[in-house]
């Protein structure tokens, strides 16, 4: 293999799995260690300038970031008594949120006007991200939304997870920093808006269409079969307080989850989700079914709804037929009846979360925006520019229904790009990354970071006990992290961001780094091509997800290889380094959000 | 020293022997030495070596003298026996362990000045009498512990970090313990595991005195240029004379090799040793012959490492003094102390 290139940081990024699998890049263990250091406003604000909603965030993450955590392929159980498990990442940062000082005077605030306007249709995550880069650095942005900000973070979530407060202040944060203004009128015509001479227009509508499901039944049961989303908005606002006892839930995603939990706390005592696919292969994640199956909440999988079972003028039941999974020499899944009679499930109401579309009847077919056949528009994934050069997309009506965090991640570079084009320059290039590297050696034997692995469990976070949060629908459920727990859990990040960085020309092959570490993540060895390298390292490297790191010829003609899949980084090939071959580095990643000129 | 315990945590697929132990279990607690120092890797050979053996690490007794090498023990085979004795005496007290207790397996630990000074005269008799054990010299030339004066094997004419020339003649620890009569003696070097496990592993399977002269640099004062006994200098003059396999539980893999490079021995408890030559003409079953080409390769500055002298059928102590073969602490009372009708036997047959 060709030596690693140190000086890239392209190779390093990667080991930092939390935040390579992050859309937004936050860097995480940066915070992690601050809320360690009980710094809760250093850490928000290092959130605040990746991901802008620390504190919806913290409470509401798909966490992507969690099944990446290196914790989760290193832990033993027999050393944890406990399954292997991420560092609780999603929920350090709500402790960040909920502990910081009063932050108001971090924010940046736009220090003259460039004289540009943009226009961002829809208050959700993407557009208040857009309007939060562009304000900053002097833009002028309109905000278009019926409804007060926050788009489906307001509508979807239910309070039980995130509170109304948090969603006022985070929104607030992020159209503070300028001159952003927010005009609560609907946009009917993408035509007439850019009539209004802005320089761009950014489109983060959404996916605000539940998709239906027309079975037999369907028109006769209607007034006790709800779209979930629509549903869910209805108890947000406050119009819809109460639902049967006995609720259907159709749907396997996160929003089937939040139907369910809310239906519990509006006077379903017998709720059911009922899936077509098994319990693993779910959308929703594992932790929102754990939350779901605490409260009472039945799953029942391999049932394909057939028909709505109405008697006497009201809805009274479901019949599903049982299916089962198959698959092909491919691996692809098929869903086939198992041949056992259908069955039926009686209910009051049945609310339907089998996925969401977008619509854009809004947007003229004939003004030169193309849309895919799926109804999406034509859009350029790196710099989500559609066909109109001066309209850009982002959140779930670029792609279709993805998350929060996907949506900030296209807020930056839809912002990025919008930028550039009212600057002029090439909008398809980007500005790379800044990369701060600082040596995190204090003595010969002290680093400026706690490298002590513990072996402690993932701490669970405390939750009201379950008859109060059913009671209430505004209670929430989780309690979050006090200051103990969080220092507990925050030990648990092994620092993937200070680097293990090899300096060939003074290694003198005396093997003591070999010797010590405790992953056999080191080899010396003869040079060969990658899979070859791979089988004879003194541990084999498995996960070809996770590099290589190589050196260039040492003196005795043979090479470090380090497999950084399950690398500690605790530092101790650098303790017992004699001449500093081994050095620990922190490597600070920041993306280059809009107005960086590189 | 390094402040923090090893973590816990492995490799996901840390394997486990035929005993039921990982690797990890044959460690001790994380070394004090300086960091680089060869001692940690011969540490790290020594704990390969039990782990391939399939070795239960309480059936292995660790013996030490005093110095650098000799605080090693407490950084490998932590669930293991272990005297760390006085300075030079440690071969005394691994005889007395021995004779007391033939069944565990005696691994001595010491440095070139336990051994060739303060201890040179206890080493040659723990070697004539033929002990079986495994006797480990962690050998750098030099006083670590007491910043680095020349120690009894630094080559005359080498250098210490401070520049002064070491006038004496060195002692080559290797043939003195061929000449006493050790039935094993090999050479290595800490940096190349390729070829110190397997000579660990064969020395511990050999029933007799098997001596490891392992060139092990001091990096904290003896790996400079000058010094005869730095990784460098090593790494340049080593002219190892074989290449050893060793096999156990299970026959020898067929290999083919062209003719005459090839021998292997079985020992006396079933292991098959493979030696591949590298020089022709050298013979380890040759005792004058092994004696006279360390002596040669020395003058030329060279370090002859391998096998160097090896007899598949020793005897041991034990042997020679036809003594139980149960460990004294299993006897009875009755076997340990006969009475008076058998000591008036003993007794009469004296008059």
């Amino acid at each position: 293999m060709l030596p690693t290139d140190a000086g890239d940081p392209s190779h390093f990024r990667k080991v930092v799995d939390c935040q390579w699998a992050c859309p937004a890049q936050t860097p995480v263990p940066e915070y992690i260690r601050l809320i360690a250091h009980g710094r809760h406003s250093d850490a928000y604000m290092v959130n605040w300038k990746s991901n802008v909603f620390p504190g919806i965030l913290g409470r509401t993450c798909d966490r992507p970031c969690e099944p990446a955590c290196r914790r989760g392929r290193v832990e033993d159980e027999t050393l944890t008594g406990s399954r292997k498990e991420p560092v609780a990442i999603c929920r350090l940062k709500r402790v960040a949120a909920d502990n910081k000082d009063d932050i108001t005077g971090r924010l940046p605030k736009a220090a003259f006007s460039n004289g540009r306007r943009v226009a961002c249709v829809g208050g959700g995550p993407a557009s208040l991200t857009v309007a939060r880069d562009l304000a900053a650095i002097g833009y002028r942005v309109d905000i278009f939304d019926e409804g007060r900000l926050g788009g489906m973070i307001r509508t979807q979530i239910p309070r039980f997870r995130l509170p109304e407060s948090v969603i006022d202040e985070e929104c607030g944060y992020a159209i503070g920093v300028g001159d952003v203004v927010v005009d609560r009128t609907r946009v009917d015509s993408l035509k007439d808006l850019i009539g209004r001479g802005y320089d761009a227009i950014f489109v983060g509508t959404g996916a605000p269409r539940g998709r239906a499901l027309n079975l037999p039944g369907a028109a006769e049961g209607a007034s006790n079969i709800r779209l979930g989303i629509e549903w869910l908005a209805s108890v947000s606002f406050g119009h819809t307080t109460a639902i049967g006892r006995r609720v259907i839930v159709l749907g396997g995603g996160n929003t089937a989850i939040d139907c369910c939990r809310t239906a519990r706390r509006l006077g379903g005592d017998k709720v059911s989700v009922v899936v077509r696919s098994g319990f693993e292969e779910m959308k929703a994640s594992p932790w929102e079914k754990e939350d779901a199956l605490a409260e009472d909440v039945e799953i029942l999988n391999y049932l394909a709804p057939k028909s709505f079972v109405v008697e006497g003028g009201r809805l009274a039941g479901m019949t599903f037929q049982p299916v089962k999974a198959i698959y092909d020499e491919k691996g692809r899944r098929d869903l086939v009846p198992t041949g056992e009679p259908d069955r039926l499930i009686p209910c009051d109401d049945v609310l339907v979360a089998v996925g969401q579309e977008n619509a854009f009847p809004w947007i003229e077919r004939d003004i030169g925006l193309e849309f895919l056949p799926s109804g999406l528009p034509k859009l350029d994934p790196a710099t989500l520019r559609s066909t109109l050069p001066n309209v850009f997309f982002g959140g779930d009506s670029a792609f279709g229904p993805k998350n929060i965090i996907w949506a900030v991640a296209h807020g930056h570079e839809a912002a990025v790009s919008i930028d550039r084009f009212c600057e002029g320059e090439d909008v398809s290039k980007r500005p790379p990354p800044g990369v701060t590297v600082i040596s995190q050696k204090m003595g010969i034997h002290e680093w400026s970071y706690d490298n002590d692995i513990t072996i402690d469990p993932r701490t669970k976070v405390p939750h009201l006990g379950k008859a109060v949060a059913i009671g209430d629908i505004r209670a929430e459920v989780e309690l979050g992290y006090d200051l103990q727990l969080a220092l507990k859990e925050a030990r648990r990040c092994l620092n993937c961001d200070v680097q293990t960085v090899f300096s060939a020309v003074q290694c003198i092959e005396c093997d003591a780094c070999t010797d010590i570490c405790p992953m056999d993540s080191i080899t010396f060895t003869e040079n060969g091509d990658e899979a070859d390298l791979r089988t004879r390292l003194s541990a084999p490297a498995l996960n070809p997800e996770q590099d290589l790191y190589v050196s260039p010829a040492l003196k005795t003609g043979r090479i470090m290889v380090k497999d950084e899949d399950v690398c500690l980084h605790c530092g101790l090939c650098a303790e017992r380094c004699p001449t500093g071959a081994w050095d620990m580095q922190k490597y600070l990643v920041e993306m280059s959000h809009a107005g960086c000129r590189s | 020293m390094t402040y923090i315990a090893k973590p816990k945590l492995h490799h996901p697929a840390l394997p486990q022997n035929e005993a039921g132990f990982t690797r990890r279990d044959y460690e001790g607690t994380i070394s004090t030495l300086c960091a680089g120092c060869g001692h940690d890797s011969i540490s790290a050979a020594i704990i390969h070596a039990c782990f391939e053996l399939n070795i239960e690490p309480h059936r292995v007794a660790k013996l030490s003298g005093i110095g650098c090498s000799s605080k090693s023990p407490t950084y490998f085979l932590g669930n293991s026996h272990g005297f760390n004795t006085v300075h030079g005496r440690m071969p005394s007290v691994l005889t007395g362990a021995n004779l007391a207790n033939r069944e565990l397996i005696y691994l001595g630990v010491s440095g070139d000045g336990d051994s060739a000074s303060i201890g040179l005269g206890q080493f040659a008799h723990v070697m004539r009498r033929g002990v079986n054990m495994l006797y480990v010299v962690m050998n750098n030339g030099v006083y670590g512990l007491t910043k680095g004066q020349f120690s009894a094997t630094a080559d005359r004419g080498s250098r210490s970090k401070k520049g002064a020339v070491n006038a004496d003649a060195p002692i080559d620890l290797a043939s003195l313990a061929i000449l006493m009569g050790a039935t094993f003696v090999a050479r290595s070097f800490s940096g190349d595991k390729t070829q110190l496990v397997p000579l660990i592993k064969a020395a511990i399977a050999h029933e007799g005195a098997a001596i490891l002269d392992v060139i092990s640099p001091c990096v904290a004062f003896n790996n400079h240029a000058g010094s005869t006994k730095s990784y460098d200098y090593v790494r340049e003059h080593n002219e190892a004379v074989n290449r050893l396999d060793i096999f156990t539980g299970q026959p020898p893999i067929r290999a083919d090799y062209a003719p005459g490079t090839v021998t292997e021995v079985e020992q006396h408890d079933g292991s098959v040793l493979r030696l591949r030559k590298l020089d022709e003409a050298y013979d380890p079953s040759d005792k004058a012959g092994a004696l006279a080409h360390i002596q040669e390769h020395h003058a030329a500055g060279e370090i002859v490492t391998g096998l160097l002298y090896f007899d598949p059928t020793p005897g041991d102590l034990h042997h020679g003094l036809n003594t139980v073969k149960a460990p004294l602490a299993s006897l009875a009372d009755g076997e340990l102390c006969p009475g008076p009708a058998v000591l008036a036997k003993i007794n009469a047959g004296l008059r």
